[in-house]
């Protein structure tokens, strides 16, 4: 019998090593795995390079980790935000290293890592300072330039719903990330709201096959209204 | 009317007349901003999709507090609302629509835009400035049509409509119309061309402020439709 059910955080996130890549879902804190980013906090797990589309918001989640001194660098799109006072503070100190990745490339790049695709040619930023030290191709009359996979050790991400077999369901635009990143990493570790019984999850509507899936907690409905969820049902 | 005293019209306003040059059928990204109120000004009987970066077709508008949802936000992550119709997906389909052409207009801020049309619109290169660039370079390059939505002029009075960026560009040659508090301009093959003057400034002030060969293609009678030829 498969099953990738895990008890809880901590055991979701046992065995991250040090100098791990870590890929981190969420679009802001929507789809953001909290969960597991403070059981990766007691973990323990230091230098790590996490990718993720944003550096943190507030002081939980991401921030949390990186307030913690456990990230050696991030790889995302869009660093700065009103509440990104925790990566603010520690870039201009010089005390952690960013790559700055338009939101396309990135998403691509996890995208080609997972499938297998050795590198690809994106218009995104040619003629750009993210150009640097690039390889350049005019294919058509267009400039392009070569951007490589990026690969993860883990992929920490938030779903909505999940069986036994990591079959995963998002919600809304909290999907975000989530299905490129499950497919990138060597261990992708999920948490969801609930997970539910096998053959629950309507087939036509799984967003990432369990293949893609190596672990899986549930962490507690987050939604009281929502439509699909009988109060008695809600964990409050 | 000369000199830097020219008023020209509010965002509100800008916003208006920008929402008339949408067609129904569009799919449209707002970008983050000032951008964002143009959705106040779209006809609502008309079928106009907008897409945000993070995984929706068919954005609402902002919800009431009883409708807040974490899930559901756009590109600024400010809670939206779902209209019928709306489809959700992942990022890589989302900046797949963007850089594949399947988006028909998006509308951006701008630090500056150059006469051939280049766009800077993501870091001003400061020491101590935290670069971020979005999906700012992806719309840039992937829509059909690029919109620009800025002030003419600066806080400090210089013309953001420049000869060449100074600023760290997001794309070259990528921007087809720029709408400004002062006048729309169309990015042509010989230069910017003012196709509508706004508030009382006239096409003798925007050459003046912005320093640059401006071509007047404004029409000469208001009920015309056609763009004027170049003077």
């Amino acid at each position: 019998m498969i099953s990738k059910v895990v008890s809880d955080p901590d055991d979701a996130v046992s065995g991250i090593e040090d100098g791990s890549t870590i890929l981190m879902s969420g679009f802001g804190m929507a789809g953001h795995p909290v969960a597991l980013i403070d059981a990766l906090l007691d973990q323990g797990a230091g230098d790590l390079t996490v990718v993720s589309n944003n550096a943190g918001n507030g002081d939980t989640g991401l921030a949390a980790l990186l307030k913690a001194g456990r990230v050696r660098k991030v790889i995302c799109s869009f660093p700065r935000q009103s509440d990104s006072w925790v990566f603010d503070g520690l870039y201009r100190s010089g005390e952690i290293e960013l790559e700055l990745v338009p939101q396309g490339n990135l998403a691509e790049r996890l995208r080609a890592a997972g499938a297998g695709i050795g590198a690809f040619y994106t218009p995104t930023g040619y003629g750009t300072s993210v150009a640097a030290g690039k390889e350049t191709r005019t294919i058509g009359g267009r400039g392009y330039i070569l951007e490589y996979p990026l690969h993860g050790d883990y992929a920490l991400i938030g779903a909505f719903r999940a069986d036994r077999w990591g079959n995963l369901v998002y919600r809304k635009t909290a999907r975000n990330f989530g299905p490129v990143m499950a497919t990138a990493a060597r261990i992708t570790v999920a948490q969801v709201d609930r997970v539910v019984g096998l053959g629950e999850l309507d087939p036509e509507t799984v967003v990432t096959p369990g293949i893609f899936v190596d672990r899986v907690v549930a962490t507690g409905e987050r939604h009281r209204l929502h439509d699909d969820v009988a109060p008695a049902e809600v964990a409050v | 009317m000369k000199g830097a005293s020219c008023r020209g019209v509010d965002r509100r306003v800008l916003a208006a007349r920008i929402a008339q040059d949408i067609p129904e059928g569009s799919y449209v990204n707002l970008g983050i901003g000032a951008p964002t109120l143009i959705s106040n000004y779209l006809p609502g009987d008309l079928d106009i999709v907008l897409h945000t970066e993070n995984g929706l077709l068919g954005m609402g508008p902002e919800p009431t507090a009883a409708e807040v949802d974490p899930d559901l936000i756009n590109a600024g992550k400010l809670p939206v609302t779902e209209l019928p119709g709306a489809a959700y997906f992942h990022h890589a389909d989302s900046f797949g629509m963007m850089r594949g052409g399947h988006l028909d207009i998006c509308v951006l801020g701008a630090f500056q835009v150059s006469q051939a049309g280049d766009l800077a619109n993501w870091h001003t290169g400061d020491a101590g400035a935290v670069p971020a660039v979005g999906g700012a370079m992806d719309l840039a390059i992937g829509a059909k049509q690029v919109f620009v939505m800025m002030d003419l002029l600066g806080r400090d009075g210089t013309s953001k409509l420049v000869a060449e960026c100074s600023y760290p560009l997001t794309a070259a040659r990528c921007v087809s119309r720029v709408y400004t508090d002062r006048a729309i301009f169309d990015v042509t093959r010989y230069g910017l061309a003012v196709i509508e003057v706004l508030g009382d400034s006239s096409v003798e002030h925007l050459r003046e402020v912005t320093g640059l060969d401006l071509i007047d293609a404004v029409p000469k009678h208001p009920a015309a439709t056609a763009v004027g030829s170049a003077s």
